[in-house]
């Protein structure tokens, strides 16, 4: 696996490479060259397996980092390609002329983070959330807490556990 | 023969139907039912207690737990409890924990569409207070803030045991006589409606489903 | 490697075949989320033309909790209980497999006697989730009763769980460090006794189900799945060993102590619902075999519990990894991103039926009759909670 790693570093520009475990790969790559490596990994290198396509929201970046995760039948080995985009205007080309239930995932990440891929077919359709107004609902700038109380009428009467408040009323009731 | 007083009937805005839709639907509102004399009453009401016909919705997690009910272990046939397929036929409806606000929909839905008397069973903490998804942006915290609940079952979820004693609870309760919950719906109707629609935005359906 | 030629352009999918819906012809239907012949909470829009099926969409999301988001409100300990309900049938995997992420992110060891316990309550479950979809699938073709014995069965295998765990449905069992509590006195001998019940029954199943002429005419040439749309759909897990594809991740990568344990991976000739029933059919039997095999090869005593620092205190350095395990419907992925924070960065669950239940599931339901739809949903064995978590 190193071996092929090596060779890929020449063609495609892979800014990092973690071994993670025994088997598991994780790999950084610039967004130009994500989907030809994408491809190149499926045609030659044998990777033909996707097993998921999630994004992560680093607003201290300002990017979402994608997460192509990809496995190898003959050789039993799992590699995770990380790919950065920009945050402001997310737009990223689609695989799912290679693996056809990418769009599903391409979908959901439309949704939920609204990372578009123009591309894909029903892209823009509702995937989950039905007459949803608000932002996506998995950035991290969305209080999901704020939003229920507001929105859902809860109940009175719910007391918090939390950990840290108990302590602190505990060691210092007449505050700090 | 008293002849009915149609200019007293009410109607319904529908607003979330195109035109050509709006002839296909009724748009009447629902006026309460009656109830017939004491002794009439609680003789139906026996009977009603004793054949509870559930619709078959697993609207949550809660629903895992119903399958077992129906094997022999448990047997509610033995209690006249019987899923149907349809709400049309079925006397009980069963929000087995969560709903969405998706589900909510259909769940509403769903209730409009069952004839008089109904009732409402809610199964596991999710429909007291929102259970362990109350922070969650998609499901909702009151389940008697958009229909009328008879019975609360706690439990996370509960047992088929529990289940069992919920619905004792709920025969002796209409043995007692309160099955209003239908009325209460419609005698309340602008106050669900408001709850309801607060949270299902895209309201493309009838105001009542007849 | 230069050898392998993808096989990923070969297959057509007929879906995408233009039609004019204003003709006439078709009608528009929905099987709806309240309907006995979906499996579970999603709906089918379907367009029919008689009463064959021509084009089909699929909705989810009526039992959308947001787990990611609100997994990243909570400190890693306050997940657990949150994690087993994302699959509603077989909770053990999620748990599972968030313990590991967990404990490889921190550098947590497990003691030895808490592998095994994992690995004979995973398999358990695995056998629990298979008797609920044998009911399942041939309910869907019309044998209800089979149904009834499966359910009352799995309930002797939910009380193990409740003596040994606590809970029946969901067990919380599989904690970061090990597991939660020993085996109680006298567990194996009822463990055992259970297992012969169900193998027993297993039997009977055999004989009703498979030489059943009703259910042999209506799953044969049901929902083909072709070799060369298991890579491009993404098909995984029994789908896939159904279609002649030797995979399976015990053994691609072994995880708990499935590396040594005894057991080959079962393949079949042509996926259609026949040779899928089947195939799950004798899993059943091998999920039986390894449990008694593990119930062999555990070392008697030992510590099952490696406590981890104070829980809820606790940062984990950053990282990301992916693990999976094989559930009863397939591979099963978490993928687990960590900042160094007390929080979780991010969760991402990767469920089997994802791949299976929509675009899947909207290419072999085309030409398929309406009467036949909760058959082929049951055999592709999808399960929407893990859909849209």
């Amino acid at each position: 696996m190193k071996t092929v790693l090596k060779e890929l570093k020449k063609t495609f520009s892979i800014d990092s490479v973690l071994q993670q475990k025994d088997r598991t790969w994780f790999i950084t790559v610039q967004r130009e060259h994500a989907v030809p490596l994408l491809n190149h990994l499926q045609s030659i290198q044998g990777f033909t397996h996707l097993s998921l396509l999630t994004a992560v929201d680093r607003i201290e970046d300002n990017r979402f980092e994608l997460a192509y995760i990809l496995f190898n039948h003959y050789e039993k080995v799992t590699l995770g390609v990380n790919v950065l985009i920009d945050r402001d205007n997310p737009v990223m080309d689609s695989v799912h002329h290679l693996w056809r239930h990418a769009a599903t995932h391409q979908r959901e990440l439309n949704e939920m983070f609204g990372i578009s891929f123009p591309q894909s077919p029903r892209n823009s359709e509702s995937f989950i959330l039905e007459g949803w107004d608000s932002m996506p609902p998995m950035r991290r700038d969305f209080d999901t807490k704020e939003y229920a109380e507001d929105r859902f009428f809860p109940r009175p009467g719910r007391t918090t556990n939390d950990p840290a408040s108990f302590m602190k009323d505990k060691l210092y009731p007449e505050g700090e | 023969m008293k002849k009915k007083d149609r200019s007293r009937r009410e109607f319904l805005e529908n607003a979330g139907l195109s035109d050509p839709e709006k002839e296909l639907f009724c748009n009447a509102k629902p006026r309460p039912s009656k109830t017939l004399g004491k002794y009439m009453e609680g003789f139906l009401n026996w009977s009603r207690a004793n054949s509870l016909w559930i619709l078959g919705y697993g609207t949550g997690c809660g629903a895992i737990e119903l399958r077992p009910l129906m094997t022999a272990r448990y047997d509610m046939f033995r209690y006249g409890i019987a899923p149907r397929p349809t709400p049309r036929q079925s006397t009980v409806f069963i929000i087995g924990g969560y709903a969405s606000v998706k589900t909510l929909k259909r769940i509403v839905r769903s209730y409009e569409q069952m004839q008089d008397p109904k009732f409402v069973m809610g199964l596991g903490s999710c429909t007291i207070n929102g259970g362990m998804y109350w922070d969650s942006y998609n499901t909702i915290n009151r389940l008697d803030h958009y229909i009328p609940v008879d019975v609360y079952i706690t439990g996370c979820m509960p047992r088929p045991e529990s289940i069992i004693a919920g619905f004792e609870e709920l025969k002796n309760r209409i043995r007692k006589g309160y099955t209003q919950g239908a009325n209460q719906y419609i005698n309340n109707f602008d106050w669900y409606k408001r709850n309801q629609k607060q949270i299902i935005k895209d309201w493309n359906m009838p105001d009542y489903n007849w | 490697m230069n050898g392998i030629t993808s096989a990923h352009h070969t297959h057509t999918p007929q879906a995408e075949s233009s039609l004019d819906f204003d003709s006439g012809k078709y009608v528009k239907i929905w099987q709806g989320p309240q309907h006995p012949g979906v499996t579970g909470n999603m709906s089918l829009e379907l367009y029919i033309s008689g009463s064959e099926v021509v084009q089909c969409k699929t909705h989810v999301g009526y039992l959308h909790r947001g787990f990611e988001k609100l997994m990243e409100r909570r400190r890693f300990i306050q997940n657990f209980p949150l994690v087993c309900r994302i699959c509603v049938p077989e909770p053990d995997t999620n748990e599972f497999l968030y313990a590991s992420a967990i404990e490889e992110l921190a550098g947590i060891e497990v003691p030895e006697r808490a592998l095994w316990l994992r690995t004979l309550n995973l398999e358990l479950s695995r056998l629990a989730s298979f008797l609920m979809w044998i009911g399942g699938q041939a309910g869907a073709f019309g044998l209800g009763t089979v149904g009834q014995w499966t359910m009352a069965h799995r309930d002797f295998i939910l009380d193990l769980f409740e003596e040994l765990t606590g809970g029946r449905v969901y067990h919380m069992y599989m904690l970061p460090g090990g597991v939660r509590a020993d085996l109680p006195h006298g567990f194996d001998k009822r463990l055992l006794h259970v297992i012969a019940d169900a193998e027993k029954l297993l039997y009977e199943i055999e004989k009703v189900v498979f030489h059943n002429a009703v259910f042999k005419k209506r799953a044969r040439g049901l929902g083909v799945i072709s070799q060369d749309m298991v890579d491009t759909y993404g098909v995984v897990g029994p789908n896939a060993r159904a279609a002649g594809f030797a995979r399976d991740v015990r053994k691609d990568s072994p995880y708990a102590k499935y590396s040594e344990l005894d057991f080959d991976i079962i393949t079949g000739t042509g996926s259609d619902a026949w040779e899928r029933a089947r195939l799950r059919y004798l899993e059943m039997h091998q999920s039986i075999a390894l449990i008694r095999q593990i119930m062999e090869r555990m070392p008697g005593t030992g510590p099952f519990y490696n406590r981890p620092p104070n829980v809820l205190h606790w940062e984990i350095p950053p990282g990301q990894t992916y693990v999976k395990a094989e559930s009863s419907r397939g591979e099963y992925g978490y993928y687990v991103v960590t900042d160094g924070s007390m929080f979780p960065r991010r969760v991402c669950v990767r469920g089997p039926s994802y791949a299976h239940a929509v675009t899947l599931l909207e290419e072999l339901i085309v030409s398929v009759d309406i009467a036949d739809i909760a058959g082929l949903m049951v055999s592709l064995h999808t399960c929407p909670p893990e859909i849209e978590r």
